[in-house]
């Protein structure tokens, strides 16, 4: 039972932090009907940034400063560059540019950091282990679950709460009403890439402290897709209920199965997850629902 | 330009040229005036080039890569053929889409709210709010209702209603009628046409239902295959014999023709080829 506790804890942890993955698919897809394929890259990227940073000697709040500001320069230039000019064309164009955008960030990260390797995110965050009963965890991924969930709040609110949020809520209803009503949908584009660009950045130094920085985190991003698809690509909510299920029964499940079939697991039960999610509720479990009038 | 009056017009539309996709031409030289206060409308069957006009009006075109090439639009003296949506929003022109254009996920009022996008931050909504649904008692019992699930009269009133909270000088009404059964019909264009007088809001008024809209609009014009082809006060237009042949479906005497004979008589007396 405290195997499995731990298993189980361990599993809500990684689950929030892949929620954040997905909240960066979520963000992008909500304001264009675009599967964002950069988000591990985005995040890879923003690790990266603020590992150098720390390692050329940048206290713990200047190195996050320069992931800030990288990150707000790349949203905003991947909009002016990358979106707008293919307003008007196919929703499959601007998902092929997210596609260009992933492997350019790919070309940036090996050639810097063949110039300058870094390896882990420091903040001097503790790294010692709560002891919480028969569970034990690394105060570090206790950190970034709390930050990552406020950030899902923040979001949230912003959503539900704020002018931005219901001129966000008119773009992902009906693009061209929004448009009619004099909503810019570039401005609100650049607004929706710089968020993105933010939760990449939580990730990345969530990510970067726990595995280190190194090219997994860009793979992780393709974990983000099968808790999108499970939550539904419109849905925030669906984006942090999927994420800690998929992050407890990927752990809970390679727990016990690992040491038989000898590992493996994690790699391949989220897809399969996503697989059978499809079958079952294609739009997701939480995705919109699509109102029809009898 | 000017007119009768030696008025310069609201907004005038100056021998515009459209073109979809850089080849497929859709207006071929299309010219109207709105007079301030005024109700105009533009009457022609689908695939005329009604709703184009109207796009190139508000900046739409654009999305969906279709361009202005010859000719001007001017707003109140200024020039606004290469503005973009939001501004001309903001200068006071707002379309209002063909069909049901609610935001189906949001609320009556956040609907109402959205439409006041381009206003400063700080103005007062409330009053707006409770003016449109002083004109829409029906959305007032709906507003927490989310519009998807509204009627579909009701959806078209939430878009009207929408669109005021703009503060538009010129409402441009695509097809209202659309869908919808005659008595509502007849209450929507009533309401539209007390805005027009107790709010003086200017209409654009794109429709296929000629005897409506000839009802409430002060003056017509006609359009066929990306042209004007007939314009003239709305009394003019509702006596005219082509008019009651084509759009009002009349004959002389008041009846119904066979259709072998509108077809023969369109083939003998087309008014372009």
């Amino acid at each position: 039972m405290d195997f499995f506790l731990e298993l189980f804890v361990n599993g809500l942890l990684t689950g929030v932090l892949y929620a954040l993955i997905a909240l960066g698919l979520v963000l992008i897809y909500k304001a264009s009907s675009v599967l964002n394929l950069a988000v591990g890259e985005m995040a890879l990227l923003a690790s990266f940034v603020v590992a150098l940073a720390a390692n050329f000697g940048a206290p713990s709040w200047l190195a996050i400063l320069a992931g800030v500001v990288v990150m707000v320069a790349f949203g905003y230039f991947v909009e002016r560059l990358a979106f707008r000019p293919l307003i008007g064309q196919p929703v499959i164009s601007l998902i092929m540019a997210t596609v260009g955008i992933a492997l350019f960030l790919r070309g940036i990260y090996f050639i810097l950091s063949n110039k300058w390797p870094v390896y882990l995110v420091d903040l001097g965050l503790p790294v010692d282990s709560l002891n919480l009963g028969p569970v034990s965890l690394l105060s570090s991924s206790v950190v970034g679950g709390l930050v990552a969930l406020l950030l899902f709040g923040l979001v949230g609110y912003i959503y539900a709460r704020t002018r931005t949020g219901l001129a966000l809520r008119a773009v992902s209803d009906n693009q061209t009403v929004a448009l009619s009503l004099g909503i810019s949908i570039d401005h609100l584009w650049a607004v929706v890439w710089i968020g993105a660009g933010l939760v990449a950045l939580v990730s990345g130094i969530v990510w970067g402290q726990r595995i280190g920085v190194q090219f997994g985190i860009a793979i992780l991003g393709l974990k983000g897709l099968p808790v999108v698809f499970l939550g539904g690509l419109d849905s925030m909510v669906g984006a942090l209920l999927a994420g800690i299920f998929i992050g407890v029964a990927e752990n809970v499940v390679a727990g016990y199965l690992d040491p038989l079939i000898g590992g493996g697991t994690k790699e391949f039960l989220p897809f399969f997850i996503m697989l059978i999610a499809l079958w079952v509720r294609p739009y997701g479990f939480f995705g919109r629902e699509i109102i029809e009038r009898v | 330009m000017t007119n009768a009056n030696g008025q310069e017009p609201l907004l005038q539309v100056n021998n515009i040229e459209v073109i979809y996709d850089k080849v497929v031409l859709v207006l071929k030289g299309v010219s109207l005036h709105v007079p301030a206060g005024g109700i105009v409308t533009l009457l022609g069957a689908n695939g005329a080039g009604k709703t184009t006009t109207l796009k190139a009006i508000s900046g739409l075109l654009r999305p969906e890569r279709g361009e202005v090439t010859r000719g001007s639009i001017y707003f109140q003296g200024r020039r606004i053929d290469h503005e973009e949506p939001p501004e001309i929003v903001r200068m006071g022109i707002v379309q209002v889409l063909e069909g049901r254009g609610v935001l189906e996920h949001l609320t009556v009022e956040e609907n109402l709210l959205v439409g006041a996008h381009t206003r400063p931050r700080g103005d007062n909504l409330q009053d707006d709010i409770e003016m449109i649904y002083h004109y829409f008692p029906s959305l007032a019992e709906r507003r927490r209702i989310k519009a998807g699930y509204l009627s579909g009269g009701e959806q078209q009133m939430l878009a009207i209603g929408r669109a005021l909270m703009a503060h538009p000088k010129v409402l441009l009404l695509d097809e209202p009628s659309l869908g919808l059964a005659p008595l509502l019909v007849q209450e929507i264009f009533r309401i539209v046409r007390r805005l027009n007088e107790e709010q003086g809001v200017s209409v654009l008024l794109v429709e296929q239902n000629a005897s409506i809209a000839l009802e409430i609009a002060d003056y017509g014009y006609v359009m066929e295959n990306g042209r004007i082809v007939l314009d003239g006060d709305a009394e003019t237009l509702k006596n005219n014999e082509d008019i009651k042949e084509f759009y009002l479906g009349l004959s002389a005497v008041g009846q119904r023709k066979s259709y072998r004979e509108v077809k023969h008589y369109r083939r003998r007396k087309r008014w372009l080829s």
